[in-house]
C-alpha cells in the first residue's frame, strides 16, 4: 500500500491524504466452525518467516502459551459448561485492527504506528522506538516488544499480500474455511448467515464480534455465546481504550503542553510588568522607609531586620 | 584569597554541584520525556540521537536525577520543614508577587514558595520513579499488570508536567529575585540579598560569624 | 472409502467414531463443515475423548474405548425394533432374505465352528442354504427364523439401551438421541456418512467394529448413496496407494493374494481365488481373477512370462505363514531373520511394545533403513538417557542409513483415502545424497542382477527373468512405472464378440481392466488402477473440477479407482427400478436404456434393472452380506469382545464364559499374554491417538510443528486427577506391564470418566508423537506401553485400548 492509503498516522496531529478511497477489508473468524489445528498459526510463522521457541507444555493445548514477537497469533483453548454441554471454545487471538486502535493512539513516535484506509492497523517497526506504549493502549492485549530488537510486533493482517490483492495467510491455509476474508461489509452479511445456522442449532445467543467501543474491529468472530465474549480465553465483553490512555493521550496533553507555556508566557510578562526583585533596591527603599518609621514611631529596631 | 565582606555563604560547592548535576539531569529527562510527550515536541529527540535513544536514555536520565535529587534533598530537607509563618507567608503570595514583600512575614533560609516546591518536587520525582519503572521497557514493564501500568503512564506524565511547571517557576523565581542565581552559581549571596530576602537566615549566618 | 472426500458434503448425518477426523484429516474435514454450512448437516462424535472434532460437533457422547460394537449393536437393535431400515434396500441389496445353514449357532460368545486348539472357526456352518441347483434359498418376507435378518435381530437382541450403557459408558439417553439421529436417515432421502479411521481398526476386534457400522448403513440403505458410505480416512496422505500396491507379504497389487505353499502352480492357485457364480444373472466380478493375476505376471516378467512356464509363477515366493508385521517381529524376536530391510517405516516407533521391537531388531545381523528422516529405528541401538535406555556395546546388528527423498521431492502419484489418485510433482530436490526410494531400489536390483548374471547363486531366476524395461535401469522414471501399473497391451488385444476388431494394438497403453486378458496378451501392475494412464493420456494429472451436479462428482479430476467410478456400489443408490433413492443425489439413474448419471454405473451400463443384477458386484451373490459366510476370523455377525486389556474381569455380555471375555480367534504370541496386564495392577483404560499438530513421528522433525506442539503429554480427566493428586501441567508417569513413559498431565475436562458395569472406569488419553529423535523436546515413544496382540483378521495392534496405571513423578 501506498502512504496514499494511510489514514492514521501515530504522533501525528495533521490530517493525512484523503484523496484516495478505498473499501474497508476485514478477517471473520467463524469460531463455530474452528478446529483449533494451529495451521492458521503456521501459515503466519511461514509466511512472516517468524519462528518462536521450542517451547513448553503446561498442562494446556495452547502452544505456544502466549503471543510473543515471533507468534503473532495463537489459538486459546477453553473448556466451559453451557446449558449442562460440555463445550471447549477455540478461538485464534491476534491483533483485532480496530477502528479505533488504541496502539495507535498510544503511540509516541510519528509513522510507527499507520492505519490504512482499508482498515488494517500496521507497525512501522523502523520508526517503533521500544516504548511499549502501544501495549498500554490495546485494550485487547496483543502487540509484544521483542527481547531481541526491542520493537513492537503484532499481526499485519497480511498487509503485503491484501496490497497485491492475496488473502492473509491464516485465511488462505484454514482446512475449513473457518476464516474468511474480503470487504467488512461482505464479512458482516456471511456472518449473519452463519449465525442464523448457529441459533437453528439452539446456539439461542449466537452473533457477530464487532464491538464499538473500538469503532469496530477489522477483525471479526462468529460466537455461538456472543452475550459472553469472555467465554472466549477473556476476549473483552465491551473493549475500549482505557480511560487513563484516553486521558493521557487525549486533550490533556495539548493542554498540558499549553499549560507549560503559558506559564513561560506568565513569567516573561510578570517581568516584564513588575520587573526584577532587586534586594539592593528593596533595601535602600526599606531602609528610607525604615527611617521614616523611626523617627515616627519608634526607635527600638526590628531585631530580624539587622 | 580574602572572603569578600560583603558576601556570605549560601551553597557549598558539593551542594552546587549537586544542584547542577540535578538540574542538568531534569534538563534531559525534561527534554528526552517532552519529546514523547507529545507530537510536536518529538523533534527533540534529535537532541538524543533519535527516538529509539530517546527511549533508552530517557529512564535512566529520570533515575540518575532521582538519585542526585535524593541527595539533594536529603541534604535540604531540615532546611524545608513548613512553619507557621509559611502560612501567613503563603496567605500574602500575591504580594510576593507583586513585588510587594514589605508586609510579608520574615523568611528564613527558604521562604514558604520554595519549602512548597521542595516538597512539590520530592512528591513529583518519587511518582515519576515509581511509576517509570512500571513501564520500563524492556526490563521491567512485564512485571506490572497492565492496568497498573496504564494508570503509572498517566501518572507519571502528570506528575511530570507539574514537576516541569514547577522548575519553570523555579527558574524564573530564580532569575526575577536577582542575585539568587548567583547564589547557586558561586555559592555567594550578598549580605543585602540575604538581609531583604531572608533575614532570619541572615541573622542565623551573622551570629554564627560572631560567635566565631 | 466407499465414497470420497468431496462427497462428505452431501450427507445428512455425519457420524464421527473410531476417528477424529478435524485433528487426523483436518483438510478433508473441511467437506464435514461444508456439509453443515450448506446442507444443515448434523455433526456427532462419539468418543472417549471431547476431541477438536466434538468441538464443532451438534452433538458428543463418550464411549469407553473398545467397546464400540457394544453401541454399534445397541444402534441395530434400535433400528430393528423400531422399523428404522429401509426395508426395500435391505430385501433386495443384501443377504438378509437368505437362509442360513441350520447347524449355525451363536451361544455364550461364540459360534459354532470353533477349534479351541487352534483358536478359529471353520466357517462351514455359517453357509446358505442352498437347494439341489446350488441356488441359496430366501425369504422374501425375512420372517423365516434362520433368515439372515431374524437372525441379526436375535443376534443383537440382547444390545439394549440399559446394556449399552453399562457396557461402554455412554448415558443410556445419549445413546438413544443417537440411535434416533441415525434412525432418521433410514428415510430415503435421508443420508448418513461414518467417518473412521484407526480409532477402530487398532483394536483386537477391529475389522468387526467396522463390520457392525456396514450393517447399520446398509440397514439404512446408504451404501451407495452420494453422502453415505462407510469411509475409513486412512492415516497417511498416499497409504491408499500403499494398500492398493499391497506392500504387504500376504497380498499381491490389486487385491490379489500372494501364493502360498498350498497353491503350487497357476491352476491351482487360480481355482482357489476365482468364486463360482451364486446366481445365475449375476454379475460377479471376481470371476475375472485369473485375467488380472496373469496381466500382473506379465508386468513382472514380461516376454519371460509365457502360458508354458505359467506365466513365470514358478518364480514367484510362496508364503508360508502369517505375514503382518506383529508376526514378523515375532520372528524376529525368535532370532529367525538375519535381515530387514526398512522403507519409510520407523517400527520402533510405530508397532506395539518397543521393547519387543527392539530386543528383536537387536537380533538381526544387518539393518537397512531407508527413510529421509534420522528415525529412531535407525538408533534403536543407541542411548538416548531415559527415553532409550539400551547399551549399545550388547548390539551386534549393522544399521545402514540410506537417506531417502520426502513426498514433496518426489514426482508420483498419490491416492487418497476416496480412492482418488492424484498426479503430483515434484517441489524440489532432495538434499544432499537424498534419492527416490525408486531409484535405491532400482540401483540395488541392478547390483544384484550383475551378481547374479554368471547363473551361479541360488534362485537365479526370479532376479534375472524380472522384466526391467526402464530406459535408464538403474533409475526408472514415475511415469514409466505409473504406465506398467496402468497396463499395457504386449500383443493385440482382440474383441472376444468379434476376433477382427482390434480392441488395442500391442504397446498400447489399455483403457481399462475389461481389457485384460489371462493368455498373456496384457501386462497390467494393478489391475484397479487399470486405464489410469491410458492412451489418453496420465489421467490421474487431470485438473478439471468442474462439477455439473454439485454433488463434488468431478470425474475429470485425478482418476479413482475402479475405472474412474467415485462412489462403489452406486447401483445401489436406486430402488430396485432403477430409480433413485433421493433425486437431489443423483449418481446413476436407468434411462430406460442404460445407467446414466453423473458416475461410472457399477453396473454394465446397459443391465435393465429387470435383470435383477444385485449391486454388489464384488459378491457372487450380488447382494451385501449382513451375515458375513466367510472372510471373518471371530464370525458372521460381530460381537463384543472386551479388549484384551480391560478393567472388566469378565465379557458383560457373557459373564460366565471366559473363553468369550476377549477375541477368541486373535493371535496370541507365546510370551505376550503374560505380558497383559491386569485391572488390579494397571487399574486405568488408556488409547493413543494423534494431534492434529504432528504427523506420527515425521513432524517432530520439524521445527513449525515442534513449535505448537513442543512436549509430550497424556490427558486425564478431572476426576482421575484428584484422585491421584494430579495438578495441571504436573509430571507424571504412565506405566503398563510393558514398560513406563513420563510427560506432562494435561487435566482436562474432556475425558470423563465412565461407570461400566457398576465400576468407575477413568481413562488416560495418550497422544503418540513423542520420541528420542526430532527437534521437539525429547520424549519416550508411547508404543512402549502397548500390548502386542492385533485384530483377527488383519494383525493391526491394538494400541487403542490397554490399561495402565498413572502417577506423579
Amino acid at each position: 500500500m501506498s502512504s496514499l492509503d494511510i489514514q492514521r498516522r501515530s504522533a501525528t496531529t495533521t490530517e493525512p491524504p484523503q484523496a484516495r478511497h478505498s473499501v474497508e477489508v476485514a478477517k471473520l473468524i467463524d469460531v463455530s466452525t474452528c478446529i483449533g489445528c494451529k495451521a492458521c498459526q503456521v501459515a503466519c510463522m511461514e509466511w512472516n518467516d517468524l519462528r518462536d521457541k521450542v517451547g513448553h507444555n503446561i498442562g494446556v493445548y495452547d502452544n505456544p502459551a502466549d503471543l510473543t514477537d515471533q507468534s503473532w497469533t495463537v489459538m486459546r483453548y477453553t473448556e466451559t459448561e453451557q446449558n449442562g454441554k460440555l463445550e471447549w471454545l477455540i478461538r485464534k487471538d491476534g491483533c483485532m485492527h480496530c477502528a479505533d486502535p488504541g496502539c495507535l493512539k498510544a503511540c509516541p513516535s510519528p509513522g510507527a504506528i499507520i492505519q490504512y484506509t482499508n482498515g488494517i492497523v500496521d507497525f512501522q517497526q523502523e520508526h517503533c522506538i521500544g516504548c511499549g506504549y502501544c501495549i498500554q493502549g490495546c485494550p485487547f492485549n496483543i502487540p509484544r516488544l521483542s527481547k531481541k530488537d526491542n520493537k513492537a510486533y503484532k499481526c499485519t493482517l497480511c498487509s503485503d499480500r491484501v496490497t497485491v490483492g492475496q488473502a492473509p495467510a491464516c485465511v488462505k491455509t484454514c482446512p475449513t474455511g473457518a476464516i474468511h476474508f474480503g470487504t467488512k461489509e461482505a464479512m458482516k452479511d456471511y456472518a449473519e448467515t452463519r449465525i442464523v445456522d448457529l441459533k437453528s442449532r439452539g446456539y439461542e445467543k449466537a452473533g457477530l464480534y464487532d464491538p464499538q467501543g473500538v469503532g469496530g474491529t477489522h477483525v471479526m468472530y462468529v460466537l455461538q455465546h456472543a452475550d459472553q465474549p469472555q467465554l472466549y480465553s477473556k476476549l473483552p465483553d465491551n473493549p475500549h481504550i482505557s480511560a487513563s490512555v484516553q486521558l493521557w493521550k487525549g486533550w490533556t496533553k495539548p493542554l498540558g503542553l499549553a499549560g507549560l507555556g503559558l506559564i513561560a508566557l506568565g513569567s516573561f510578562f510578570h517581568f516584564v510588568r513588575r520587573g526584577r526583585k532587586v534586594a539592593e533596591d528593596e533595601y535602600a527603599a526599606r531602609e528610607k522607609s525604615l527611617a521614616t518609621v523611626q523617627t515616627s514611631q519608634s526607635d527600638q529596631p526590628p531585631a530580624e531586620r539587622v | 584569597m580574602e572572603p569578600n565582606p560583603n558576601l556570605i555563604q549560601r551553597y557549598t560547592p558539593s551542594e552546587r554541584s549537586n544542584h547542577w548535576m540535578v538540574a542538568i539531569l531534569f534538563f534531559l529527562a525534561a527534554f528526552s520525556g517532552l519529546a514523547l510527550f507529545h507530537p510536536a515536541l518529538f523533534w527533540l529527540t534529535n537532541l538524543f540521537g533519535g527516538g529509539a535513544w530517546t527511549r533508552i536514555l530517557h529512564p535512566f536520565l529520570g533515575v540518575a536525577m532521582f538519585l542526585f535529587f535524593l541527595i539533594l534533598a536529603l541534604r535540604f530537607m531540615h532546611h524545608n520543614i513548613l512553619k507557621s509563618q509559611d502560612r501567613q507567608w503563603l496567605k500574602q503570595i500575591k504580594q510576593v508577587i507583586a513585588n510587594e514583600d514589605e508586609h510579608l512575614p520574615p523568611v528564613g533560609r527558604y521562604n514558604a514558595g520554595q519549602k512548597l516546591l521542595f516538597w512539590v518536587m520530592v512528591l513529583c520525582m518519587l511518582i515519576l520513579v515509581v511509576t517509570g519503572f512500571m513501564f520500563w521497557q524492556p526490563w521491567f514493564a512485564h512485571y506490572f499488570p497492565i492496568g497498573l501500568s496504564r494508570l503509572a503512564v498517566l501518572l507519571h506524565a502528570f506528575s511530570a508536567w507539574v514537576l516541569i511547571a514547577g522548575i519553570l517557576v523555579h527558574i524564573y523565581a530564580a532569575f526575577w529575585v536577582k542575585g539568587t542565581m548567583q547564589g547557586m552559581l558561586t555559592g555567594f549571596v550578598t549580605r543585602i540579598w540575604a538581609k531583604v530576602h531572608h533575614p532570619l537566615w541572615y541573622k542565623e549566618v551573622s551570629d554564627n560569624e560572631k560567635q566565631s | 472409502m466407499t465414497n470420497h472426500w468431496v462427497d462428505i458434503k452431501n450427507a445428512d448425518l455425519i457420524l464421527i467414531m473410531g476417528g477424529n477426523a478435524a485433528e487426523a484429516h483436518p483438510c478433508g474435514f473441511k467437506w464435514a463443515i461444508e456439509a453443515k454450512k450448506h446442507r444443515g448437516a448434523k455433526l456427532v462424535v462419539v468418543d472417549p475423548r471431547f476431541t477438536r472434532s466434538a468441538a464443532v460437533a451438534d452433538f458428543y457422547a463418550p464411549i469407553r474405548t473398545g467397546s464400540d460394537i457394544a453401541f454399534l449393536g445397541g444402534v441395530i437393535n434400535y433400528l430393528l425394533s423400531n422399523n428404522k431400515f429401509n426395508a426395500e434396500y435391505v430385501r433386495y441389496y443384501t443377504n438378509a432374505t437368505y437362509l442360513i445353514n441350520e447347524s449355525y449357532s451363536f451361544a455364550d460368545g461364540m459360534f459354532s465352528g470353533f477349534d479351541e486348539a487352534k483358536h478359529s472357526y471353520a466357517n462351514d456352518s455359517w453357509q446358505y442354504q442352498k437347494g439341489p441347483d446350488g441356488a441359496p434359498y430366501m425369504d422374501p418376507e425375512m420372517q423365516y427364523p434362520k433368515c439372515v435378518l431374524q437372525l441379526l435381530k436375535q443376534h443383537y437382541s440382547s444390545y439394549t439401551p440399559e446394556m449399552v450403557e453399562s457396557v461402554t459408558g455412554t448415558p443410556k439417553e445419549d445413546f438413544l438421541n443417537i440411535a434416533e439421529m441415525i434412525g432418521e436417515c433410514s428415510k430415503p432421502d435421508k443420508v448418513m456418512t461414518i467417518l473412521y479411521a484407526l480409532g477402530w481398526t487398532q483394536h483386537s476386534v477391529g475389522s468387526q467394529m467396522i463390520r457392525t457400522m456396514a450393517i447399520i448403513q446398509l440397514l439404512l440403505g446408504n451404501i451407495g448413496m452420494a453422502g453415505g458410505g462407510i469411509n475409513a480416512l486412512r492415516g497417511h496422505a498416499n497409504v491408499q496407494g500403499i494398500t492398493d500396491m499391497n506392500l504387504f507379504g500376504a497380498n499381491l497389487p490389486g487385491y490379489l493374494a500372494s501364493p502360498s505353499d498350498k497353491e503350487p502352480n497357476l491352476q491351482a492357485f487360480l481355482a482357489a481365488k476365482t468364486p463360482k457364480p451364486v446366481r445365475m444373472a449375476q454379475m460377479n466380478y471376481w470371476v475375472n481373477y485369473p485375467k488380472f493375476m496373469v496381466s500382473l505376471l506379465k508386468a513382472f516378467y514380461g516376454p519371460n512370462a509365457t502360458a508354458e512356464n505359467n506365466f513365470g509363477y514358478d518364480w514367484m515366493p510362496k508364503i508360508t505363514g502369517a505375514q503382518d508385521v506383529l508376526a514378523l517381529f515375532e520372528q524376529m524376536h525368535q532370532g529367525k531373520l538375519n535381515g530387514f530391510f526398512c522403507q519409510g517405516f520407523n517400527p520402533l516407533a510405530s508397532v506395539s511394545h518397543k521393547a519387543k521391537i527392539g530386543q528383536a531388531l537387536a537380533k538381526l545381523k544387518y539393518l537397512v533403513v531407508m527413510d529421509p528422516l534420522a528415525t529412531e529405528t535407525s538408533e534403536f541401538w543407541k542411548a538416548h538417557g531415559e527415553y532409550n535406555d539400551v547399551k549399545p556395546e550388547e548390539v551386534q546388528t549393522e544399521v545402514f542409513r540410506l537417506p531417502a527423498n520426502l513426498f514433496a521431492e518426489q514426482e508420483g502419484s498419490f491416492t487418497n483415502s476416496g480412492r482418488v489418485i492424484q498426479w503430483r510433482w515434484a517441489g524440489q530436490n532432495a538434499p544432499g545424497e537424498g534419492k527416490g526410494d525408486m531409484e535405491i531400489m532400482a540401483l540395488l536390483f541392478t547390483k544384484l542382477k550383475a551378481m547374479y548374471a554368471d547363473g551361479s547363486g541360488a534362485y537365479a531366476e526370479p532376479i534375472q527373468k524380472l522384466h526391467w524395461p526402464y530406459r535408464i535401469p538403474t533409475s526408472p522414471s514415475p511415469e514409466e512405472v505409473a504406465k506398467e501399473v496402468s497396463g499395457y497391451a504386449m500383443a493385440d488385444v482382440l474383441d472376444p464378440k468379434d476376433p477382427t476388431k482390434i480392441l488395442a494394438k500391442a504397446g498400447e497403453q489399455l483403457a481399462g481392466f475389461a481389457l485384460l486378458r489371462d493368455d498373456g496378451s496384457t501386462a497390467c501392475g494393478n489391475w484397479i488402477y487399470a486405464g489410469s494412464w491410458s492412451q489418453a493420456g496420465n489421467l490421474m494429472a487431470r485438473r478439471d473440477n468442474s462439477d455439473p451436479s454439485g454433488l463434488g462428482q468431478t470425474l475429470n479430476w485425478g482418476f479413482a479407482w475402479p475405472a474412474n467410478r467415485r462412489i462403489l456400489y452406486n447401483r445401489a443408490s436406486c430402488d430396485v427400478s432403477g430409480k433413485p433413492w433421493d433425486a437431489s443425489r443423483t449418481v446413476i439413474k436407468w434411462n430406460g436404456k442404460a445407467w446414466v448419471g453423473n458416475d461410472i454405473p457399477d453396473i454394465r451400463a446397459d443391465t435393465p434393472p429387470s435383470e435383477s443384477v444385485g449391486p454388489f458386484i464384488m459378491n457372487p451373490e450380488g447382494v451385501a452380506r449382513l451375515f458375513a459366510i466367510q472372510g471373518m476370523k471371530e464370525g458372521p455377525f460381530p460381537v463384543h469382545y472386551e479388549p484384551f486389556e480391560s478393567p472388566l474381569e469378565a465379557n458383560p455380555f457373557f459373564p460366565n464364559n471366559a473363553k468369550a471375555r476377549n477375541n477368541p480367534a486373535a493371535r496370541v504370541f507365546k510370551g505376550d499374554g503374560d505380558n497383559f496386564g491386569k485391572a488390579a495392577d494397571f487399574p486405568h483404560v488408556a488409547t493413543t491417538y494423534r494431534l492434529v499438530e504432528h504427523f506420527h513421528y515425521w513432524t517432530k522433525h520439524s521445527v513449525l510443528n515442534a513449535i505448537t506442539q513442543p512436549e509430550q503429554f497424556v490427558e486425564i480427566g478431572e476426576s482421575l486427577a484428584k484422585e491421584a493428586g494430579i495438578g495441571h501441567g504436573d509430571k507424571v508417569r504412565v506405566s503398563s506391564k510393558r514398560g513406563h513413559i513420563e510427560a506432562v498431565a494435561v487435566v482436562t475436562k474432556r475425558i470423563r470418566s465412565l461407570q461400566i458395569d457398576g465400576k468407575l472406569v477413568h481413562t488416560v488419553g495418550i497422544p503418540l508423537h513423542w520420541g528420542f529423535k526430532g527437534v521437539t523436546r525429547p520424549g519416550y515413544l508411547a508404543n512402549t506401553l502397548t500390548p502386542y496382540v492385533g485384530d483377527a483378521n488383519t494383525q493391526t495392534p491394538e494400541f487403542k485400548s490397554f490399561l495402565v496405571k498413572i502417577e506423579k513423578a
